[in-house]
């Protein structure tokens, strides 16, 4: 056997179209053997919430507000030709039509392989929200160093 | 002798999910177990046997069913 290598993610955006490409990275590196950290900060956040749709989660009428225009991941805009938030949903019918992996099964995929999956502190305190407010599948809320720690001798992007 | 336990065809499937899917399948396997997997030509062919092997699979058997459809048998 080899030696593991790993991957680490920092998916700051919450776009739809760069978690698609984030997830498919880590679920495509987890299966091929690698050891594969997502860390979520400010709108990448907004993919791993634990309501999928707007909600007011967070401390504060303006957190509330931010969460709740933000929404969760059924929400994601597009990062080019959103037309209103219904590219998301069109582009998802497309890639189950062609049999490729929507973003929900990717997730799920992401959860089965064992990704780890971390929340940034720092964001979650400037939105009021606390680990409760996101999927279960989140194994801790980290900051710099931590993550500087699970990343070190590995390959790492920014998306 | 071994037996043949599971069987995946992965033909339809295209990245990551060629990998996704293998890989869970490879898991179930206890020792001594097998698994053919129906895979097409190109990365899934040229992917999913080496990263088997590099997890300690054993790769048994690579055959051309028809075309660009293979048949990889492994075991674990």
């Amino acid at each position: 056997m080899t030696e593991k290598k790993k991957l680490s993610l920092i998916c700051f955006s919450g776009d739809f179209d760069k978690s698609v490409a984030a997830f498919t990275l880590a679920t495509g590196a987890a299966a091929v053997n690698y050891d594969v950290n997502m860390f979520f900060t400010f709108w990448g956040l907004n993919i791993v919430k634990s309501g999928r749709r707007r909600s007011l989660v967070g401390r504060g009428p303006l957190a509330r507000a931010f969460n709740f225009l933000a929404g969760g991941s059924g929400n994601l805009p597009m990062s080019r030709l959103n037309f209103m938030g219904a590219s998301p949903g069109l582009m998802s019918r497309m890639m189950r039509k062609r049999n490729v992996a929507t973003l929900e099964q990717l997730v799920q995929a992401a959860k089965d392989l064992r990704v780890g999956l971390y929340a940034c502190e720092m964001s979650m305190n400037i939105l009021g929200m606390k680990q409760p407010d996101f999927i279960p599948e989140i194994k801790d809320v980290i900051g710099v160093p931590t993550f500087l720690k699970l990343s070190e001798g590995g390959e790492t992007l920014f998306i | 002798m071994s037996t043949i336990k599971r069987t995946l065809d992965i033909t339809q499937e295209h990245c990551p999910m060629t990998f996704v899917k293998a890989r869970l399948e490879l898991e179930k396997l206890a020792a001594g177990d097998q698994l053919e997997v129906f895979l097409s030509e190109g990365e899934p062919l040229q992917s999913v046997p080496r990263s088997a092997a590099e997890q300690g699979y054993k790769v048994l058997e690579v055959t051309q069913v028809e075309g660009s459809r293979y048949r990889v048998l492994f075991e674990k």
